[in-house]
């Protein structure tokens, strides 16, 4: 399929992305206008140089629909680079890979952990010196609630 | 035609339960605002007899002996995972009617040549992992048909996990399912309908089925005699095209011309918005939600496409046009693209309710604006209609509002996010 993503979680069509020719007049949000007048019949050089204005949304984001924000609280993932009261960007869509931090549900409470797949079953991982590690043992309901793909941390 | 119906099990249940596990399993109920009625019920909840619309006092008894969870509706969050929702079935067929918060219609036509089933099986499977709802696929020739398999698949009358393709039935199988299920089951088949129907000693899908329309026409109603062209696989109702429904009032058309600028638009809505806001004062209901949705000529295949749709819940159900226009102008600037040649904008009434029985947001500073709305039909009677609008005072905040027991907009507040620890 030759579509892709927008905000808004509708398609454009490739030929639109890749247009030469941008509609006169109907700035994109956030797209700079040339502040240079163009004299008729003598294009600006820059004008090939257009480009829309970095998105961090774009760069956060892989698919919208399914991007969650959740707030940590505590420190026990400290040693993955989570603080407490960061902003983490959660992809549900995302498959679950060895060693992904994910968030977890352990018997109906959220955790955010890393997953290891281990000889004796799968343990989800803190990091803060085995404190606070699951070893998930057979009689636990966990299930997989979304991949953590950032942290977004203040300074 | 293939059209398939997608519907989300127990709507703000599930809803609540993505962000709070721990009611997986629960009985839960979603109590409506101030007159606390059962407006969602999980499945224990129906298990233990409880019905739609039963008032809380009536159940707290109930409650206390079977530990049921009533939650306050969270509407910016049902909203939210709604139009989430619908953009991810969008990716299954970009021909979609979405119907209400929590069902569209697909049009499946160009998918002939795939397992349909398996198709279905996708959908659920994806919106279950990316968002965490439970939804039932039913999938049909018409659109009656297709609102019959959704019931079929979620009662596990026919079909497999959730999904059923009424095709992969035999006529005779069909015959045996039909006649298990009651007509009003049936879309557009409302109580009093029904009553007047098993009188006549129609009292199942089955038995509407081998009516004769014709008869049936000229003793009820043009509408009737569809819906038994529709039981029998003769498509008379186009995606978009709703039946007498009480759920939704839909104003929407098509432009003369191409519009490309988000005023012009703007007013289109506005005007969408005046028209069904008499419809809805006329029949006395007041709108919970406002849907507004844009869209290309998907007819034209050379021409960048877009098409968008946000809904928009509303603090307090209302009626009142600069209110409905307000909340719908706000989610078209949300839904706008620039440099796209629209050809169609329309707006909808969700979640509608009798205007005798208000739920009242304490935190309102919204007046009666019942005189201000006559003058003002009046002011775009004669100028036009769209003339008077009130675009500038868009605000999400204005919706905002404050309920016991109301679970956090976990996906539309930053304060109100999720915490993991």
């Amino acid at each position: 399929m030759n579509r892709n993503p927008v905000p808004g979680g509708a398609f454009l069509p490739a030929e639109r992305l890749f247009s030469a020719f941008p509609p006169p007049c109907i700035p994109r949000p956030g797209t700079p206008l040339l502040a240079s007048p163009v004299p008729a019949g003598f294009p600006s050089p820059a004008a090939d140089f257009v480009e829309d204005r970095l998105s961090l949304d774009e760069h956060l984001i892989l698919h919208r629909e399914a991007t969650f924000f959740v707030r940590v609280t505590g420190h026990s993932m400290n040693g993955f680079g989570i603080h407490d009261g960061d902003l983490l960007v959660v992809d549900r869509s995302l498959e679950v890979v060895d060693r992904s931090v994910v968030i977890a549900v352990v018997d109906g409470n959220f955790t955010v952990k890393q997953f290891c797949r281990t000889p004796g079953g799968i343990l989800l991982r803190s990091n803060s010196q085995g404190h606070g590690d699951i070893l998930v043992s057979e009689d636990q309901e966990m299930s997989i609630w979304g991949v953590v793909r950032w942290s977004i941390h203040a300074i | 035609m293939t059209i398939a119906l997608v519907d989300g099990n127990n709507f703000y249940v599930s809803c609540e339960r993505v962000f709070n596990p721990r009611l997986e399993g629960r009985p839960v109920v979603v109590l409506s605002n101030n007159d606390g009625m059962a407006v969602a019920r999980s499945a224990e909840v129906k298990a233990l007899g409880v019905k739609m619309g039963t008032p809380w006092f009536k159940m707290k008894d109930l409650a206390r002996r079977h530990g049921i969870v009533a939650l306050s509706s969270n509407y910016a969050l049902y909203a939210d995972m709604s139009n989430r929702m619908m953009a991810v079935l969008r990716q299954f067929s970009p021909d979609q009617e979405i119907y209400s918060i929590d069902e569209c219609f697909l049009n499946l036509d160009g998918f002939a040549n795939r397992d349909l089933v398996r198709y279905g099986q996708a959908m659920r499977r994806r919106v279950k992992d990316w968002l965490g709802l439970p939804v039932c696929v039913g999938i049909a020739e018409t659109k009656t048909l297709a609102k019959l398999a959704n019931h079929c698949a979620k009662k596990a009358l026919a079909g497999t996990d959730s999904v059923c393709d009424f095709a992969r039935l035999s006529d005779a199988e069909r015959s045996r399912v039909f006649s298990t299920i009651d007509v009003n089951e049936i879309w557009g088949v409302g109580r009093r309908l029904s009553e007047q129907l098993i009188a006549r000693g129609i009292t199942s899908v089955e038995d509407l089925r081998r009516a004769d329309a014709k008869t049936l026409r000229r003793e009820f109603s043009v509408v009737l005699e569809r819906t038994v062209m529709e039981l029998n696989g003769i498509a008379c109702l186009e995606l978009e095209e709703a039946v007498a429904n009480k759920q939704q009032i839909i104003s929407s058309r098509s432009f003369g011309s191409y519009v490309h600028d988000l005023e012009a638009l703007g007013e289109a809505v506005a005007s969408y918005i005046a028209i069904a806001a008499e419809k809805l004062r006329s029949q006395g209901s007041h709108a919970g939600m406002v849907q507004v949705f844009i869209r290309t000529n998907p007819h034209r295949a050379n021409s960048p496409q877009y098409q968008g749709g946000l809904t928009i819940p509303l603090a307090e159900a209302s009626d009142d046009t600069l209110m409905l226009t307000r909340a719908a102008l706000w989610g078209l600037k949300r839904i706008y693209r620039p440099g796209f040649a629209y050809q169609k904008a329309g707006v909808a009434f969700l979640d509608l309710r009798a205007a005798g029985t208000p739920q009242i947001d304490m935190f309102s500073t919204a007046r009666d604006n019942t005189r201000l709305m006559a003058a003002m039909d009046r002011i775009n009677g004669i100028w036009g209609r769209g003339t008077l609008r009130s675009a500038a005072e868009g605000s999400g905040k204005k919706w905002q509002m404050k309920r016991e027991s109301k679970s956090p907009a976990y996906t539309t507040q930053w304060s109100e996010l999720p915490r993991v620890g």
